[in-house]
């Protein structure tokens, strides 16, 4: 999300399930969907079926690389030395896509004097506080302000040299030294994949947690995201880059804004810094060209629907009933680490889990289980007893020493319950009640509706609270039993007057005459009744034969199946390939044919007249102020570069080989409580890689499997991935029991002796040498029918070992790539 | 949605019934004794979406006076076509399952063991203290006298696993107690 918004201007998955059957080349990285989206590889098998190319690069030999033309065994972290190879080679052989790189992309626009890199950092470089100054990293501008472009991408310092000097390094001999990749295995894969630059052919990259979850994440993506630009595959059928999302709804979570930066529909929560006042923050967040300029109608709906009749234009809509942040713990923001972090040092008091389970899924378990015990209290609402309600009796605890209150609410299960969910490809779905909850179990609808009015009542009562205003004046009006239609309303938007359901986003104002609880899902709930209801909207047909399904749910934004689309054609509107065209050009009705709802301004809302394409070209990206995708991401939106660098992950058995003198992410926070602790590079304590995976038949932590027992009986034990060679070299025979040791922590496993994983051969170039890596399941815990083992004094959960680092940007941590030590147990 | 079994049946298409097979397998008296009744004979029929990964595949589920009976992929679903994988074929394990919690369960400090507890009280003592470590610990104003209203002693996590509108209410409660850390599993 904090890569693909700041490159094309929405945090989302581009395309959509049905869509990756378009493709004629499927290139998987940091993924697994053969195993963990099973059913979206069904669409992937009809490209295939299709005459389409698999492409599966990946440290593990899975069952998506089973089925691929082409495995590539990338070594965990590398990611970056490929694609910069990989974009490297198509821009010197000219396999891209010029004619979408000059018109879609900032290739053209010339980027300050001042910019510069050097030894792996770029300029404005401060190592005293490990940050930048990122004024160098922006456009050279006209005396207006606009960016000065050269379309012939000849200047020196237009993006497209700048970029092509900046991959210039990562030749396939350097990129093999970096990745462990043949040389010549990645030519064969640049000219595969590079293939899909000529005009009218599409390639998708499916990416995952084996992308995000690195002290480089963000980056990562970038480097995918310029290969796919420079190749034309974004906004086209059978193209994108599609971001595979793992809980069902963790699409409609972060649209909703569970995550401390955002309120719901990616605008940012008020900070105290910039936004003193309403006035500051909509001058400030509100660009002066994109989409965006809109955001004043949809923050100041927002505001509406919240507070409603408190929310007047005198007091500024309630913009001061909004917390403001400030800089977070110890400068490092409100993200996961940092609340972590806290939370162990005592500052925070108490926690509120909704369905989620960190006690098996956070990083550096150990701190994690101090930082609960130091809570005064914990509230956990899920179906079951997981790790984390009873982390005060896990195994080696004394629960006579935590202090922690701990109250467990049993939660009703999604068949038990009515609501939406929003999937991966952004398709809004409406789950029916199928059967009642059990015993006193209610759906987390009704608990946090129930909580609200428990607080509202405790706020009215003291005459003593603390800032009461937010909690007694917030419009909360869905019954004693909450009707979830009702809330679906309100997160489409209604006229405040007469309380009519918007048809659309369109619709709102920002003059407090509209509320909307969340502008993208606007036109969802159109219509006062349940038949208005899109979600739930089940026509089956597809007439543009592309697997659109316009009549079945709701996609947001307003039923678009595929954003970007204007870039599905040429300036001209006539699409890069005619047979799979998603909106079209009619010149001589003056119209458009649309397959697709359009992502550009297609008609004139004044005057309902179509507009010509040549009106929505440059604006092809029209979230971004520039209306063009970034190569070159501005103004230090991604912190440690405006392109990406390969850089090691912090825990790392090699020395950088492309920038031997700048090892790691130089703006990563390193965190140094004494439960955080660090191998060192090339720690002869821990000589080997690890890295985490997952199997089909268990979820994420596995409290909604490891309790079922068709599914634990499938996957009872936790195990370890070992070489046959390292196997051989320890001594340990297929299935001993194995300790795996990092230096935070050990967990025990039963040796699984594979193939599927192998060394790694790499460093710097003419001293490579040869690393072991093993890799290990995160489904098992200590609590569950099943917990990974039969010694019920042992947790077998694997983020025990990973560390608490996390991607500059989103504090992601690197679960992906850690070194440890193994021993028979 | 509540769909009856009948029209259910009619919306499957005409393959089945109009190749007569349909009559032949529920009404032919010759069969009639052979075949035991499906357990999902008269029961209530109804859609959802399976709650483990982002692909959002279709489920369909028979159920009989509130009690699931039966649950599987909707053939008429774009995305899965009927077909699930392990994990949603297991989805009805997750509904009827002994393991399931059915009362509040509450655990003093420094206790080892749970305690039941009525559902009202739960709420309430929770609310009270959401309110007391709120109100202990709110910030007004930043250093620079700007209204900040936020409190840094709470933190709510999760949501992935839930519905948006329940994601959306928790959204909009959170943020109006001032809450910061605000955070969940897209995050990890």
């Amino acid at each position: 999300m904090a890569s693909l918004g700041p490159t094309f201007g929405r945090g989302a998955m581009t395309n959509h399930w049905n869509d990756l059957a378009n493709s004629d080349c499927v290139f998987i990285v940091g993924a697994n969907p053969a195993e963990n989206h099973p059913i979206s590889f069904k669409h992937v098998t009809a490209a295939l079926e299709k005459g389409a190319k698999l492409i599966v690069a990946d440290p593990r030999f899975t069952r998506s690389a089973a089925k691929a033309d082409m495995y590539v065994r990338l070594r965990p972290g590398s990611d970056i030395a490929l694609f910069n190879c990989l974009s490297n080679y198509v821009i010197d052989n000219n396999l891209y896509h010029k004619d979408y790189v000059v018109a879609y992309t900032n290739a053209s626009f010339l980027v300050k004097p001042g910019f510069g890199f050097q030894d792996g950092l770029f300029s404005g470089f401060d190592p005293a506080k490990k940050t930048y100054d990122f004024s160098t990293w922006d456009y050279e501008t006209d005396a207006q302000g606009n960016p000065l472009t050269d379309p012939t991408l000849q200047h020196p310092r237009c993006v497209f040299q700048l970029l092509k000097q900046q991959l210039s390094i990562y030749t396939p001999e350097l990129t093999e030294s970096a990745t462990g990749v043949p040389k010549e295995q990645i030519v064969a894969l640049a000219q595969l994949y590079g293939a899909t630059g000529q005009p009218g052919k599409a390639g998708t990259i499916m990416y995952a947690m084996g992308a995000t979850q690195h002290s480089t994440g963000v980056q990562i993506i970038r480097s995918y995201s310029i290969l796919q630009l420079l190749l034309g595959n974004m906004g086209i059928p059978g193209g994108g880059i599609n971001a595979l999302r793992g809980e069902s709804n963790v699409q409609g979570s972060t649209d909703m804004a569970l995550l401390f930066h955002v309120v719901p529909g990616y605008m940012a929560i008020p900070n105290a810094a910039n936004h003193p006042t309403l006035k500051d923050y909509l001058e400030k967040e509100t660009p002066k060209a994109s989409f965006w300029v809109n955001k004043p109608k949809f923050f100041v709906s927002l505001l509406k629907a919240w507070w409603m009749d408190a929310a007047t234009p005198e007091n500024n809509f309630a913009y001061d009933y909004l917390p403001k942040i400030g800089k977070g713990y110890e400068g490092g923001g409100y993200s996961w680490i940092p609340m972590m972090q806290s939370m162990y040092n005592g500052d925070i008091k108490g926690l509120i889990a909704w369905g989620m389970n960190p006690a098996v899924g956070s990083s550096n378990l150990n701190h994690t289980y101090a930082a609960l015990a130091n809570l005064d209290w914990l509230a956990v609402f899920d179906l079951w007893e997981t790790e984390t309600s009873v982390f005060w009796k896990r195994p080696g605890a004394n629960p006579k020493e935590i202090k922690t209150e701990v109250f467990l609410f049993p939660a009703a299960d999604a068949l038990e319950k009515e609501g939406s969910i929003s999937n991966s490809g952004r398709w809004i779905q409406w789950r029916y009640q199928a059967a009642k909850a059990h015993g006193d179990a209610k759906s987390d609808l009704w608990f946090v509706n129930r909580l609200a009015l428990e607080l509202k009542k405790l706020y009215k009562e003291d005459p003593k609270a603390v800032c009461p205003q937010p909690i007694g004046h917030l419009a909360w009006n869905y019954g004693d039993d909450p009707d979830v239609h009702l809330v679906a309303k309100e997160i489409n938007g209604f006229t405040v007057a007469d309380k009519k359901q918007v048809p659309n986003f369109l619709a709102l104002k920002d003059d407090g005459s509209t509320a909307c609880g969340n502008w993208i899902y606007s036109g969802f709930y159109p219509g006062p009744e349940k038949k208005d209801n899109k979600a739930a909207a089940r026509d089956k047909k597809d007439p543009s034969g592309l697997g659109l399904y316009p009549g079945w749910a709701f996609s947001w934004p307003v039923n678009r199946r595929i954003i970007y689309n204007r870039c599905s054609m040429d300036a001209q509107g006539q699409p890069w390939n005619p047979a799979k065209a998603l909106v079209r050009w009619d010149a001589a009705a003056g119209k458009w044919i649309r397959n697709d709802v359009p992502d550009f301004k297609w008609i004139d809302p004044a005057t309902k007249t179509e507009v010509p394409p040549d009106g929505s070209v440059k604006a092809a990206y029209l979230m971004l102020p520039e209306g063009r995708a970034r190569l070159f991401i501005p103004k230090g939106l991604t912190r440690e570069g405006p392109f990406p660098v390969h850089y090691e992950a912090l825990e790392c058995p090699f020395i950088n080989p492309v920038y031997p003198k700048q090892q790691s992410n130089p703006v990563v926070k390193i965190w140094k409580s004494k439960l955080d602790q660090y191998a060192e590079i090339c720690d002869p304590r821990y000589p080997y890689i690890a890295t985490t995976f997952r199997v089909t038949e268990h979820w994420q932590t596995g409290a909604l499997t490891r309790n079922l027992s068709w599914q634990a009986q499938l996957f009872p034990e936790m195990f370890v991935e070992i070489s046959p060679k390292l196997a051989k070299d320890k001594g340990i025979k297929p299935g001993d029991w194995v300790k795996v040791s990092s230096a935070r922590g050990s967990v025990l496993a039963r040796a699984q002796v594979t193939n599927r994983v192998q060394a790694f051969r790499a460093g710097l170039p003419g001293m490579e040498n040869t690393v072991e890596m093993v890799a290990l399941p995160w489904h098992f815990g200590f609590a569950g029918l099943v917990t990974g083992g039969p010694d019920k004094n042992q947790n077998y959960a694997a983020n025990q070992l990973s560390p608490a680092v996390g991607d500059a940007n989103t504090m992601i941590p690197e679960y992906k790539a850690f070194l440890v030590n193994l021993e028979r147990a | 949605m509540s769909i009856t079994r009948r029209s259910f049946l009619k919306g499957l298409g005409g393959g089945l019934a109009s190749a007569g097979l349909a009559e032949a397998i529920w009404q032919s008296p010759s069969w009639a004794y052979q075949v035991p009744a499906a357990k999902i004979k008269d029961a209530t029929v109804t859609t959802s979406i399976c709650p483990y990964c982002g692909v959002g595949c279709g489920l369909i589920a028979h159920s009989s006076n509130g009690r699931l009976i039966n649950v599987e992929g909707d053939p008429d679903h774009p995305i899965n076509q009927g077909s699930l994988c392990s994990k949603g074929q297991a989805v009805f394990q997750i509904v009827n399952n002994d393991r399931r919690l059915k009362k509040v369960m509450y655990r003093a400090p420094g206790s080892d063991r749970w305690e039941e507890k009525p559902v009202d009280w739960a709420l309430q003592t929770l609310a009270q203290r959401i309110k007391a470590t709120r109100d202990a610990h709110f910030i007004e104003k930043s250093p620079e006298g700007v209204t900040v209203n936020r409190t840094e002693a709470i933190a709510s996590i999760g949501g992935a696993a839930l519905n948006n509108e329940e994601c959306y209410l928790i959204s909009k409660l959170m943020r109006a107690l001032g809450i910061v850390y605000l955070e969940h599993q897209a995050r990890l």
